[in-house]
């Protein structure tokens, strides 16, 4: 079954208890839980309540800070938090339908490790993983692996600052290459079990993957079997032509930050243009919008709400995605315009997960559903399936096929 | 007055990546599919075991420059399955083998904080050193260490994680709504270690665990090896499954605690055993040498005498006598990524007692490999193997087993119906989960009491 034109892909992103920094002072939060597996359970079982595609769970190497590149010290905000690919293990099981993505820094990680993380992932959820690369350009995380010196940037703008940057997502799009050849290093019936020969395993199908670059190089293959999606789903969070850039040559799935349809239609226009150079034109890329929602019944029982927030955190709380404050209806409204723009999808930010979370679930998706622009059932198994992609062919099997021919 | 009854501490050790385990039983399942691993940890825990083990390998064996074919291979990742397992189960103990060559010690410490934390306290952490260039090759630091340096590396990196899961104390998280102060301490989880191996500072970004620090184990048979356990350890997992060997280990392990101001209880000693059951002892015997011609395919038994002679074998027939040529001396370059290979540290002796003693006995190749490999540790009828196990827990020759069947995933179901009701009437084994967190089921002490004891003794 193909989806609508007008039928659109939703994702929320978790990260605590929402993400308004005074998230967890509202009554609905629980933040003596966050550091538990029941948490998390109810945020993805809510979230599968309302056929969303997937979650995104976020993560970082070190303590959370309202500063972007330095650790805050600050105690009146959420600090701490569970390893995301853990979290989404555990969360797995006990969902069937929802896709689960967690957050993976690139910049301090093994991609031999996190192949194989995502990849069991993928077994566990059966079809349903995917990951979200992240790089960071912090001192003080760098200061916790000891490995290899971050350059200070300051200002954020300056040129030598983005050329480090640059690099870092370089990096990163090495790192997704490494792990995809890790998930194709086992063609999908390299295992035999021949008993004529007493061979477990066909090794003609398993293949090293010999990559190389500055940062590092992996040899393979991996030694988890190719996962049920052949590749779980990979994505990215991108702000300008750089990480752009990565998302066009690597991902799956791109997270953008438009503020109005005229941005979003920019956007868009320059990831497919470097989707072109990087050779992949012919493939579905799917590009979301990112909002922040605070969603009420009453606009103005959403603004009041933000005013409230912002009273309690002492400060106007501004994000790189467009806040919206509003109806679940205006969301649908925004959310359709947007889409005319070329987005495919939204990733939104609960600013209270407690709160908007259900408020997406239970108002927003029923409005769209009326609307005829989401799906009214889970109509696929896998997370690639619900997002119209495809079960990539294996580049190593297909190379020998070539050469056999 | 005789002797309380010691408890006995049993685990569940998913059949590996290894000739031992018979994947061409009708019977053997998936070694990657999450529902063998559901019904393995759920028969563990319907059996009230303390915890599931889990091995490590982190590159694909060799044997002749080719990836090795002959036995399971593919495993997933260790933390991922874990802790999806700790979401359908409630009260088994989850173990990882994890490498300290091949990870840094921030990041292990919050996979292993988180695991604990996601699992409400069941984490266990079997330490590790690699010890070859072949694995490094997968990853970012490449290379290997020295000999001499592994243990030194593995050291300092458990006391670095040590360092970092008791970083956060467990009281910083108030997340006091209406004051609105979520942390005590803006400097929680504040760290700094300087050393041979590791030069970091920060502050580590996970709360204090429900076990603290997660249940460490380590392998390791060495002097040397030892000495690390009995300073650091919670529990060994070592290989002594004979009741003479099993003694004396125990004894020199034990003994060496007290110089590290601990006793002798705040280590388990736990070797892995493998089991045969049958209705009776003879029809087990009977299912043991079935089994073991399984695990010991003619190809497999050229492959195992590969790994002494460090030749190419294949000419030689394994229904034939053993070759009459020498080993080959020297780097062993046929087999790459095992662990047996260093087993035998002199080819030459081996190849020659071998040779000896399938003269004597008229073995071949094959009965030679299978009379010399690992052989069942229990094999009898369920009586039979209760009693042998208690009476090796009794003697001191071990706290316990981490059994190792042979098959996926059913493979300890007949153990779990048979054997441990059988324990259970001898009051040797639980028959309900005391405690909520592993290190409750092993009697061990959380390490937050033990800091809190060695004050007031202080």
């Amino acid at each position: 079954m193909s989806s609508s034109p007008s039928s659109l892909h939703l994702a929320v992103a978790l990260d605590g208890a929402g993400w308004h920094p005074a998230a967890w002072r509202e009554p609905v939060a629980r933040p003596r839980e966050l550091f538990t597996a029941r948490y998390w359970a109810d945020l993805v079982a809510e979230a599968e309540r309302g056929l969303l595609d997937f979650v995104t769970i976020e993560d970082g190497l070190g303590l959370q800070s309202s500063h972007p590149l330095e650790p805050d010290g600050r105690t009146d905000q959420v600090r701490g938090r569970l390893d995301a690919v853990l979290i989404a293990a555990r969360v797995a099981p006990l969902t069937r339908h929802i896709g689960i993505v967690p957050t993976v820094v690139t910049t301090h990680t093994e991609p031999f490790h996190l192949s194989k993380a995502i990849a069991t992932l993928d077994y566990v959820s059966t079809g349903r993983a995917g990951l979200r690369v992240q790089i960071t350009a912090r001192q003080n995380e760098a200061a916790h692996f000891g490995r290899r010196p971050i350059p200070h940037i300051d200002p954020l703008n300056d040129p030598p600052a983005w050329e480090s940057v640059a690099a870092l997502f370089d990096e990163a799009a090495d790192y997704v290459e490494v792990v995809r050849r890790l998930w194709d290093s086992w063609e999908d019936d390299a295992e035999i079990r021949d008993t004529a020969t007493g061979r477990f395993i066909d090794r003609d199908k398993l293949h090293y993957v010999d990559f190389e670059s500055p940062h590092f190089s992996v040899k393979g293959p991996s030694i988890t079997p190719r996962p049920p999606q052949g590749q779980p789903i990979v994505t990215a969070l991108a702000h300008d032509t750089v990480p752009y850039r990565l998302v066009a040559r690597s991902a799956d799935v791109g997270y953008v930050t438009p503020h109005d349809t005229g941005q979003a239609r920019a956007i868009v226009e320059e990831i497919r243009t470097e989707q072109t150079a990087a050779g992949r034109a012919g493939e579905l890329l799917h590009v979301f919008g990112d909002l922040v929602v605070l969603l009420d019944d009453d606009p103005a029982e959403a603004a009041a709400r933000r005013e409230r927030l912002d009273a309690l955190a002492g400060y106007a709380y501004t994000s790189d995605a467009r806040i919206f404050a509003g109806t679940p209806a205006q969301l649908a409204d925004l959310l359709q315009e947007l889409a005319s723009a070329g987005l495919s999808g939204f990733r939104l930010r609960p600013a209270v997960a407690g709160h908007d979370l259900p408020a997406i679930t239970r108002r927003l998706v029923p409005e769209l559903q009326r609307r005829g622009a989401f799906r009214q059932a889970y109509e696929a198994d896998t997370l690639r399936g619900l997002l119209g992609l495809t079960r990539p062919a294996n580049r190593y099997a297909t190379a020998t096929a070539a050469v056999g021919a | 007055m005789s002797k309380p009854l010691k408890q006995i501490h049993l685990a569940a050790h998913f059949p590996g990546v290894n000739n031992t385990t018979v994947w061409s039983d009708p019977q053997a399942g998936s070694h990657i599919e999450f529902s063998s691993f559901v019904h393995f940890a759920r028969t563990a825990e319907r059996a009230k075991f303390d915890f599931l083990f889990l091995a490590e390998g982190l590159r694909l064996r060799e044997q002749g420059g080719k990836i090795y074919d002959l036995d399971v291979v593919g495993r997933p990742d260790t933390f991922t399955v874990l802790t999806a397992l700790a979401a359908v189960t409630e009260h088994l103990g989850l173990t990882g083998t994890i490498n300290s060559t091949f990870n840094e010690p921030y990041e292990v410490a919050r996979q292993f904080a988180s695991l604990d934390h996601l699992s409400d306290g069941r984490a266990a952490w079997n330490v590790v050193t690699s010890w070859d260039a072949f694995t490094g090759e997968n990853f970012r630091r490449g290379g290997f260490l020295p000999q001499n340096e592994r243990y030194s590396r593995a050291k300092e990196f458990l006391q670095t994680a040590g360092e970092l899961f008791d970083s956060w104390h467990g009281d910083e998280v108030l997340a006091d709504q209406h004051t609105g102060t979520f942390l005590r301490d803006a400097k929680a989880g504040a760290f700094v270690h300087s050393g041979q191996h590791f030069d970091i500072e920060g502050q580590f970004n996970v709360p204090r665990s429900p076990q603290g620090r997660p249940v460490i184990f380590q392998a390791g048979d060495s002097d040397e090896g030892r000495e690390f356990a009995a300073s650091t350890a919670d529990a060994i997992f070592s290989r002594y499954a004979t009741l003479k060997e099993g003694r004396e280990f125990y004894t020199d392990v034990k003994n060496r605690l007290a110089k590290y101001g601990r006793h002798a209880d705040q280590l388990k000693i736990l070797p892995a055993a493998s089991f045969v059951l049958g209705d009776t002892d003879a029809e087990a015997e009977e299912l043991a040498r079935e089994v073991r011609r399984l695990q010991v395919s003619g190809a497999t038994a050229i492959k195992h005498l590969e790994f002494v002679w460090n030749r190419d074998l294949s000419a030689y027939d394994p229904d034939g006598p053993l070759p009459d040529i020498d080993p080959d001396l020297g780097e062993h370059t046929v087999a790459r990524g095992r662990a047996q290979v260093r087993m035998y540290r002199d080819p030459l002796a081996t190849a020659r007692e071998w040779r000896e003693r399938a003269e004597a006995n008229n073995w071949s190749i094959r009965d030679l490999v299978i009379e010399t490999g690992n052989r069942q540790n229990f094999v009898g009828s369920p009586a039979t193997v209760a009693e042998t196990i208690n009476d090796f827990v009794q003697a001191d020759a071990s706290d316990g087993f981490i059994l190792v069947p042979h098959i996926t995933p059913g493979g300890l179901d007949g153990f779990a119906d048979t054997v441990v009701p059988l324990l259970q009437e001898r009051g040797v084994f639980r028959t309900e989960y005391e405690g909520t967190t592993l290190r409750d089921r092993l009697g061990l002490a959380h390490p937050d009491a033990e800091a809190a004891g060695e004050r007031a003794a202080s």
